[in-house]
Order: structure tokens, then C-alpha cells, then sequence
């Protein structure tokens, strides 16, 4: 099996998923997603299962759409004043091609800033994305986010680094 | 600092006046000292579980009312919990949050060692202190332990003080929660399961632990992430099996009703539980494999007793909160007026299936993970009240829903609607007691 993709193609798909999410595009973020995709910011270093151990979050596509709509709605009182958030990448490198296993991985070195009026928050880790070819584009199987100081005492984290 | 309460009891007994506590309570400096003092110490308060040090020459360490405290295991099996101080200059010996230490505490600094009962064991170039008083000074104590603690089922309590309450004086039948959490394993153990949530809260420690048995916020507070559950699943027929996420969300945003029915226990000294008669918990999908292996355990009729009580939040005031039907606690650590941390655990029910673990690790992430959208939504109200409070000419917070003056002459144990304020109550009559007594001889 060839590469998953082009290397250019992967990697604008690592740039392009950050976007999104910082000018809250997030129904078009959301489709980035495979209908079996996952969010996942584990809790500590090396962490192996989201599912019998504590994460920050390991969100499949029906939570990541109630934390959509939830921003929307007029409800959501502490989103009355909004957050916004800013990623910075470094450029991300391919591991994996995925030419055996038909995923592709990249790992990318991000900064991530989230800010409410007053506050800001300055986050700093490693993101994985897992990328698989799905009809003429490329989704995303598993993001993975390594907060740097994921096993710290953290305030609300209220969108996505 | 000015002392408007130190040496002022009848100060403090005036922020309570019926079904008004004053706002001070939740914004003053000085309260937040003297609660730590006072509250705190005669408190029975929580350090951990004993699975967190399961070997000999394990340890765990935390942090109670600003001080250092370390939960050691020896060689002889025996639990301690230990002042995390070296006598010497005074550095915490253990540097690490858990670990193993050999049968050694060596401190980082200048290389006194002591053993796993906190005794002095050894000193460098013992010689220097020939004659200067060394052994008979209070570096001769060594770590020192705790004046009191108790170990109830695994959950390991000490108080501070060294006069007080006795562990079960304190507790009572609270206590009847944490044994439907234990009995809840088929082999009777539980066990604490990797790391903690830990979640910063700018808000003052009290009005964490009020919320725990609050039953009029949900409906309103979580519309915005239980009910946006609530709308994504509309539609489907009543009888379709609900993803678990969904079925985790949606009692939260159950009515008036539900919340008052279910009721609200209260003991004395500040500890109550809501979910008497049944909670949000109760209708989650049966789980065949787990319920077969109760009734092997303890016989159907009293594993069907164990698994029917179904309780919501029990508060063990002022440091823990349980969720023993999904296995889930909440442990509290006041860092200053108006910064609390919360460290939320997941436990593990030895030997029963793998399927309870993962139901428990998605209820305390979807609730209590600082990107929770719940917790968002309680962490944002929670704010509000610690900046509102400032405004204005009230002085005063309301806490009299069901209050009635004649409950001043009364205990105020008992079982009362769901929908209560009671609770908050308790807690205020408690901390007022707490705060009040004559601590000089302590």
C-alpha cells in the first residue's frame, strides 16, 4: 500500500484542524472527524487507556457535537463571555505513512493559548494525529493531545488545544 | 491583617442568623485562617485510601489546611500518617507526591533519616551533638504523628487536634456510605485507580461542598451541557438503548420533582447525603455479569440490598465527597480564601467487572475533569458568587428554602424533601461550632 498521502496533503490537514478550532469553525471541524474518531487529552505522562483511567477529556463525535452546540447555546453561561484560543505549531512530522497500516501519524509541537477577557491560559505539549484516507479526503481517526503539565491542577479548559 | 474574629466568638456566631449565613463567611481572609485553625483540625478530615500505599516502604503525600502530611506503610503492614517536616530545619523529607522509600525517609537536605513510624534514626556526625541537648529537644521526636487516625474500610481519616470527637463520635451512621461503596465489591476491596482530576477552583472551598447537595442548580446550571445532551438525543423512542454518555447526562437535567423526592439525609457536624430514597444514578442500564457475582458474594437478598441503595452525593464534612453507586470521589483542599482544589478519584471494585471501571472513569470525566462541561458550568457560577458577593449594601446570603424558626430549638438531624437547604445549614451550624470552641486548651 502507497503512503495514506502526499506529505504535503497530511500535514495541511495538521494546520488546518488548529484553524478551524481557533476561528471557531467548529461544524467544519467537527467533519474532519471519522464518524469512529477520537479526541483524547490524556492525564498523565504515557497514559495507556482513556477508557480505565482518568482523562482530561476523550471526547467521541457525539460529545464533541454536545460541546459544539453547547458553545452555541444562550445557555451556556460561562461561555456568556467568550472564550477564544490560539494554537501555534511547530511544523508537524510524519512518523508513519501509514503505507502498512493505512494510518498515517504526525506529531506536532503546539503552544496553545485560551483566553477569557482577563484570563489567559498558556498550554504547551504534543499532538498526535492519526489520519486515514476516506473517499477523496483524509480524516482524522485519533487526535491525542499531551498537555505538558497534564498532571497538574488545572482551571477550566473550555475549548480544544 | 486586622483580628475582627480571632478573640471574638460572638462575631463569628452573628454570620449565622437563621436561614442567613453573612457573605464574609465565603470572602474574608481572616475566617479562611481561623477555619483552617479551627475547622479543619477538630475536623476528622481525609488524607487518602490504603490502596494508594499498598507495600511496606510506600508513601502518599498530601497537603491538610496548609500542612504537609505523609501516609506511610512499614514493614510491619502498619498505616501511619506522618507530619511531612524534618525535625531538623524543617524541609518536607518526602519530595515526591507518592513513591516507594526503601524502609528509609531520608531528608533532601542535610541527611537525617527516619523510620517508616516517623522516628528519629539516624543523624550525620552524631558527634557534633554530644552535650548540646540534642535528645531531650523536640528534634528527638522525629516526624511525629498525627494526634488521631482512623481507618474506615480502606478510606484513611485523621484530626488534627489532639482533643475532639472520636471517629465514629464525628461521623455516625454517615458512615453507612462509604460501607455501600465498599460492599459494592464483590470481595469487599476497593481500589484507588491511577491518577486524580484535579481541578483549580477560583472559588471559596464552602461553596464546593454546598453545591454537592444542592438539588435546585442542576435543572437550571446544566441546561447548557446536560440539556444540550438532552436535545441531541431527542427523538429517539424511549425504549432505544442509550449511549452511555447520554444516559450519564440526562438525569442531571431531571425537574423539581425528581430532585425533591429523592431526598436529603443530614447527621450532625456538617455531614449529609441527598438521594434517600433514590438519585441520578438509579437509572442507569443493569449490568447482569456484575449483579450474578453480588449475589455470589453476599447471598440475592443482601447483594439486592447493597445495589438498592442508591445514593447521590454524601458530604463527610469538610474534606470528602462520595458518589458510592458510581464510584467516584471528591476530595477537598482549601489553598486559600477563594482557591480550592479538587481532586476527584475513581475506584476500582475488586473483582467486579471491567465494564463498572469504564462506566466510573466516564462519569468522572464527564463531570469533574477541569474540560468537564459540567464543571464548567458549576466552576462558572461558583465565580460569580465569589465576585457578586462584593456588590452592594446586602451583606447577607440566603440559604432558608424549608427553614423554619422553630428548627432553631431542634437538632437538625433527620430526613427532609430533596429540594431543601437544609444541608447548607448543617454545614453553617457545624462550622459555627467548630469555629466557637475554646481552642486554647488544644
Amino acid at each position: 500500500m502507497p503512503s495514506v498521502a502526499g506529505d504535503e496533503e497530511l500535514i495541511d490537514l495538521v494546520y488546518t484542524e488548529a484553524r478551524l478550532i481557533d476561528e471557531k469553525r467548529l461544524e467544519q471541524w467537527y467533519e474532519l472527524y471519522a464518524e469512529d474518531g477520537r479526541y483524547w487529552m490524556p492525564l498523565t505522562r504515557d497514559q495507556k487507556s482513556p477508557t480505565t483511567e482518568n482523562s482530561l477529556m476523550y471526547e467521541d463525535k457525539l460529545l464533541l457535537q454536545v460541546r459544539i452546540q453547547r458553545l452555541r447555546s444562550p445557555n451556556a453561561h460561562s461561555q456568556a463571555q467568550p472564550s477564544w484560543c490560539q494554537h501555534v505549531l511547530q511544523a508537524p512530522s510524519i512518523e508513519d505513512r501509514g503505507s502498512i497500516s493505512g494510518i498515517a501519524v504526525l506529531r506536532t509541537a503546539f503552544l496553545y493559548v485560551e483566553s477569557r477577557r482577563d484570563d489567559q491560559q498558556v498550554y504547551a505539549g504534543v499532538a498526535w494525529h492519526h489520519l486515514k484516507r476516506e473517499g477523496a479526503g483524509l480524516v482524522i481517526l485519533l487526535k491525542k493531545v499531551e498537555l505538558v503539565n497534564c498532571e497538574a491542577a488545572l482551571p477550566s479548559l473550555q475549548l480544544f488545544p | 491583617m486586622v483580628n475582627r474574629f480571632r478573640d471574638n466568638p460572638d462575631a463569628i456566631r452573628e454570620l449565622l442568623r437563621g436561614g442567613e449565613v453573612h457573605r464574609d463567611v465565603y470572602t474574608d481572609e481572616e475566617l479562611f485562617e481561623l477555619e483552617m485553625q479551627r475547622v479543619w483540625r477538630a475536623a476528622w478530615v481525609y488524607v487518602g485510601h490504603d490502596s494508594q500505599v499498598p507495600a511496606a516502604g510506600d508513601y502518599y503525600a498530601t497537603d491538610i489546611g496548609g500542612q504537609p502530611l505523609l501516609m506511610t506503610r512499614s514493614q510491619d503492614g502498619e498505616l501511619r500518617v506522618l507530619y511531612n517536616r524534618c525535625a531538623h530545619r524543617g524541609a518536607k523529607v518526602v519530595s515526591a507526591v507518592s513513591g516507594n522509600c526503601g524502609g528509609i525517609l531520608r531528608c533532601p537536605y542535610h541527611g537525617w533519616t527516619y523510620r517508616l513510624d516517623g522516628t528519629l534514626r539516624t543523624v550525620p556526625l552524631r558527634s557534633g551533638y554530644a552535650g548540646t541537648g540534642l535528645d531531650e529537644s523536640s528534634a528527638a521526636l522525629g516526624l511525629g504523628s498525627v494526634p488521631a487516625l482512623a481507618n474506615h474500610r480502606g478510606f484513611v481519616f485523621v484530626r488534627l487536634s489532639r482533643e475532639g470527637r472520636t471517629f465514629r463520635e464525628y461521623f455516625g451512621d454517615s458512615l453507612s456510605s462509604i460501607d455501600n461503596l465498599a460492599d459494592r465489591s464483590p470481595s469487599g476491596r476497593l481500589e484507588i485507580v491511577g491518577a486524580p482530576l484535579r481541578y483549580l477552583h477560583a472559588c471559596n472551598w464552602k461553596m464546593f461542598i454546598e453545591n454537592l447537595n444542592d438539588t435546585m442548580h442542576p435543572m437550571v446550571a446544566h441546561e447548557s451541557s446536560a440539556g444540550t445532551a438532552r436535545d441531541l438525543w431527542k427523538g429517539h423512542p424511549p425504549e432505544a438503548r442509550k449511549p452511555m454518555v447520554i444516559e450519564q447526562f440526562l438525569p442531571f437535567v431531571s425537574n423539581y420533582d425528581f430532585f425533591d423526592q429523592m431526598g436529603v439525609k443530614i447527621y450532625d457536624h456538617g455531614h449529609s447525603y441527598t438521594g434517600v430514597n433514590f438519585s441520578i444514578h438509579s437509572a442507569y442500564s443493569a449490568m447482569p455479569e456484575y449483579e450474578a457475582l453480588m449475589e455470589q458474594a453476599y447471598g440475592p437478598e443482601r447483594a439486592r440490598a447493597i445495589l438498592s441503595e442508591i445514593r447521590h452525593n454524601t458530604v463527610f464534612y469538610p474534606s470528602l465527597t462520595i458518589k458510592g453507586a458510581i464510584q467516584t470521589i471528591r476530595v477537598v483542599r482549601p489553598l486559600a480564601v477563594d482557591r480550592t482544589l479538587v481532586e476527584s478519584y475513581t475506584l476500582r471494585l475488586v473483582g467486579a467487572p471491567e465494564a463498572l471501571l469504564e462506566r466510573s472513569i466516564m462519569y468522572n470525566r464527564l463531570i469533574n475533569s477541569p474540560a468537564s462541561v459540567v464543571g464548567h458550568d458549576d466552576m462558572h457560577c461558583y465565580r460569580q458568587i465569589q465576585e457578586g458577593l462584593a456588590a452592594g449594601p446586602n451583606e447577607w446570603v440566603s440559604i432558608c428554602r424549608n427553614y423554619s424558626p422553630a428548627d432553631e430549638d431542634r437538632g437538625i438531624a433527620g430526613t427532609y424533601n430533596g429540594t431543601s437547604e437544609v444541608s447548607v445549614r448543617g454545614q453553617f451550624r457545624a462550622w459555627i461550632a467548630a469555629m466557637t470552641a475554646d481552642w486554647e486548651e488544644r
